[in-house]
């Protein structure tokens, strides 16, 4: 059976199984849809908020960006898992004790304004829209590479499965939904984990190879040392490496954290729990789920790291890095288990050239000078091809002979393995492109995995992607539905109205998701910094105030919210562009650039700092808090009599 | 609901639980895995040093324990103070 069949199978039947459990489980009525009657088990629901909460990001993406950013980027392992500290610490066993059912309804409510909650609803579209962008991207890269359609036709399938399952499930549908998925997922995750930290560690635990010796060198040396010590033979910086800007490292891990924590589409997930004790042990066993992939992500980044590395360095394995020559074409194009070399050049997410023509690939990192060296000969040739016909090409074909000889000055300098490049006939790095994306995909591939596995893989892929976007649209739904419709435009809809506004508007974000993802406005990774900024400026102190705080009046609260919604937004524009736009950056977005060194994706936490004092100030300037907004407070601080959510 | 007094107890109670479990939280993350980690970097575990491994798993492993032990501890508060359900 060819691998295109064995795809097809075993996402099918994953498919088939989400279908399934989401006609058993669909929503009748408003509470089933929002909350699925608060009747979910804390280890049911902790499984669900794993699957909703691992995006396409968790598993296709993390593994990467650890795997090229070594431990300045522990900073998404410990970000993603300790925003559930505070998660149950915080806001789980509270919110659930108000029972009600969205994140704005809860803002509305304790800052007796409308207004405060309409507030709230734009922040959360915000976050929410941001986020399902790249979950529909996600999906469309994953179907395109394993079902072998085009990435819109891949993203239109997906639209088509969410949309079957999500509108007439609800909450109660996605979240039985969720719980196959996270197995899914879960499953595709660490079995290719489980066979390559077994290969290369002799230990089948990928958590215990991390720190364990590396095998083919019989053990002595550490998996680690091996890996520091041939990606710094090629002039990376060691996976180990220490930080270089440990207050932005700091700064980036709090954004993540509390952005975590003020994510509307996980925080509504403890809404479907019984009780408030529930709440809290809920959020345990999400980060337990969670926990199983997290822990395992280094392994796997590191890894797949020194196998795509050792790959194009054979010698690495056994001896040193330079011992045998680079892999050359021929045995790219004969060996069967290089195949996915090939099959992934297709995409464009991996792309090599033999810029010397010694028949060999050549990996390593291009100094700076060399970096430069190189884009001068490109611009000198650039401006030589440009001229017109008739023009003096004298001078331009000096100034292509000048740049050409400035880099063999500069090949002559740099040394690869003890020789400089130039005696090696080496001009630059000729596997040029490797997205950090393939690290999880083809890492099955790179290892020489059977079949299924590498199935398994796309169909967790899917699942991670899907079950996110699930939550989000409900998320979104319920905000338009219940706090806009409900809540401020037409407060006296029938349930069954409102059952059905809330269908129509998930429908309606599936279709608006969808057609951002089709044409992503190239700002796919920024984004990511813009709605966790932004759940940690905006959500996470509100509902911090709301819990903790007796004395913060509606206008704190509102002027906190927008103070925190813009100077963030403010900052990230500063240096990605008004509103994303290319080239309308005020400052270039560089660790120079950045004012104290704090980049984009840090800014979160100063934006929340900024919400909470300006929140303070604009109370203490204000009537205070009415008596049964104290009544309310205390009510939601003590666990008894939390019962069932009522709709009004 | 309980009476003020009692309840104020609870509360402080609750507070109390909260500010310990977030220096732990604090601590294992923010401190070994990122502001201490030079200063840690003689001890190691296994391949990695301390600092290194919290950052990648250690601090995982410690949230998870602190959030089990949180939970348990508040059941038993909330039973102490009669407001549990």
């Amino acid at each position: 059976m060819d691998q295109f069949t064995l795809n097809l199978i075993v996402i099918g039947l994953s498919f088939a199984l989400y279908f399934g459990i989401a006609f058993w489980a669909r929503a009748g009525s408003t509470a089933e849809f929002y909350a699925a009657g608060q009747g979910v088990g804390p280890v049911v629901n902790g499984m669900a908020t794993a699957a909703d909460w691992m995006s396409a990001a968790s598993f296709i993406s993390m593994a990467g960006l650890i795997a090229f950013g070594g431990y300045n980027n522990s900073v998404f392992l410990m970000g993603w898992t300790g925003g559930y500290v505070l998660l149950a610490l915080l806001l789980a066993p509270y919110l659930r004790k108000f029972g009600k059912f969205t994140v704005p309804e809860f803002v509305g409510d304790r800052f007796y304004s409308t207004s405060a909650r309409m507030v709230a609803v734009i922040c959360l579209l915000v976050i929410s829209i941001t986020y399902v962008i790249g979950q529909m991207v996600g999906v469309g890269v994953t179907f395109a590479r394993f079902l072998e359609v085009s990435t819109t036709t891949g993203l239109l399938i997906g639209s088509a499965v969410v949309f079957a399952y999500a509108v007439f499930g609800g909450m109660k549908g996605i979240t039985y939904t969720q719980v196959a998925q996270y197995v899914v997922l879960i499953c595709a995750y660490t079995v290719p984990a489980l066979f390559i930290s077994l290969s290369l560690t002799g230990n089948v635990i990928p958590q215990l190879g991390l720190i364990g010796g590396y095998a083919p060198s019989g053990g002595d040396v550490y998996f680690l040392d091996k890996l520091d010590q041939v990606v710094t033979d090629l002039g990376f910086a060691a996976y180990t490496a220490d930080t270089s800007n440990m207050l932005n490292m700091f700064l980036v891990t709090m954004s993540l954290m509390i952005g975590t924590a003020g994510l509307p589409h996980v925080i509504i997930r403890f809404f479907t729990v019984a009780k408030v004790s529930d709440a809290r042990i809920s959020a345990g066993w999400a980060l337990v789920f969670i926990a199983l992939l997290y822990t395992v992500a280094p392994a796997v980044g590191s890894m797949a790291r020194l196998n795509i590395t050792t790959t194009f360095w054979p010698g690495a394995v056994q001896g040193e890095t330079f011992s045998a020559p680079a892999l050359s074409i021929a045995e790219i194009d004969s060996n069967p288990d290089l195949a996915w070399i090939r099959n992934w050049e297709k995409t464009g997410l991996l792309a090599f050239s033999d810029k010397n023509g010694d028949g060999l690939i050549q990996y390593f990192n291009e100094p700076a000078p060399l970096v430069a060296a190189n884009k001068a000969v490109t611009d000198a040739n650039a401006a030589l091809a440009a001229a017109a016909a008739d023009a003096d090409k004298a001078p331009l074909e000096a100034a292509v002979a000048a740049a050409i000889t400035a880099r063999d000055a500069v090949l002559a300098e740099t040394n690869l393995g003890g020789q400089s490049l130039a005696a090696q006939g080496i001009v630059g790095n000729e596997l040029t492109t490797v997205n950090n994306d393939i690290m999880v995909l083809a890492n099955p591939e790179i290892a020489a995995l059977p079949g299924w596995v590498i199935a398994l893989v796309a169909a967790g892929g899917l699942a991670a992607a899907l079950s996110t976007a699930a939550g989000l649209l409900l998320a979104i739904s319920s905000a338009i539905s219940h706090d806009l419709i409900k809540g401020a435009l037409k407060p006296d809809i029938s349930e069954k109205g409102e059952l059905l506004a809330a269908r129509i508007s998930m429908a309606f974000a599936i279709v608006l998701a969808t057609w951002l993802g089709l044409d992503p406005p190239g700002f796919a990774a920024q984004v990511v910094a813009l709605a966790f900024g932004l759940a940690a400026a905006t959500i996470f102190p509100v509902l911090m105030m709301g819990i903790f705080s007796t004395v913060v009046t509606k206008e704190g609260a509102i002027v906190g919210m927008i103070v925190g919604l813009v100077s963030t937004a403010v900052y990230i524009f500063i240096y990605l562009g008004w509103f994303f736009i290319p080239g309308t950056n005020m400052l270039p977005n560089t660790p120079d650039a950045h004012w104290m060194g704090i980049s984009p994706a840090a800014f979160g936490p100063i934006g929340a700092i900024l919400n909470f004092a300006s929140a303070y100030l604009v109370s203490m300037m204000t009537k205070a808090p009415p008596q049964d907004v104290q009544d309310l407070i205390q009510s939601i601080r003590v666990p008894k009599g939390a019962g069932k959510a009522h709709a009004h | 609901m309980a009476d003020k007094s009692s309840s104020s107890a609870y509360w402080a109670a609750n507070l109390r639980v909260i500010y310990i479990s977030l220096a732990i939280w604090f601590i294992c993350s923010f401190g070994i895995g990122i502001l201490l980690r030079p200063a840690l970097s003689g001890i190691s575990i296994g391949g990695a040093d301390l600092g290194f491994w919290f950052a990648q798993n250690g601090s995982i492993y410690v949230f998870l324990v602190l959030i089990f032990a949180y939970a348990a501890k508040m059941n038993k508060i909330d039973r102490d103070h009669g407001v549990d359900e």
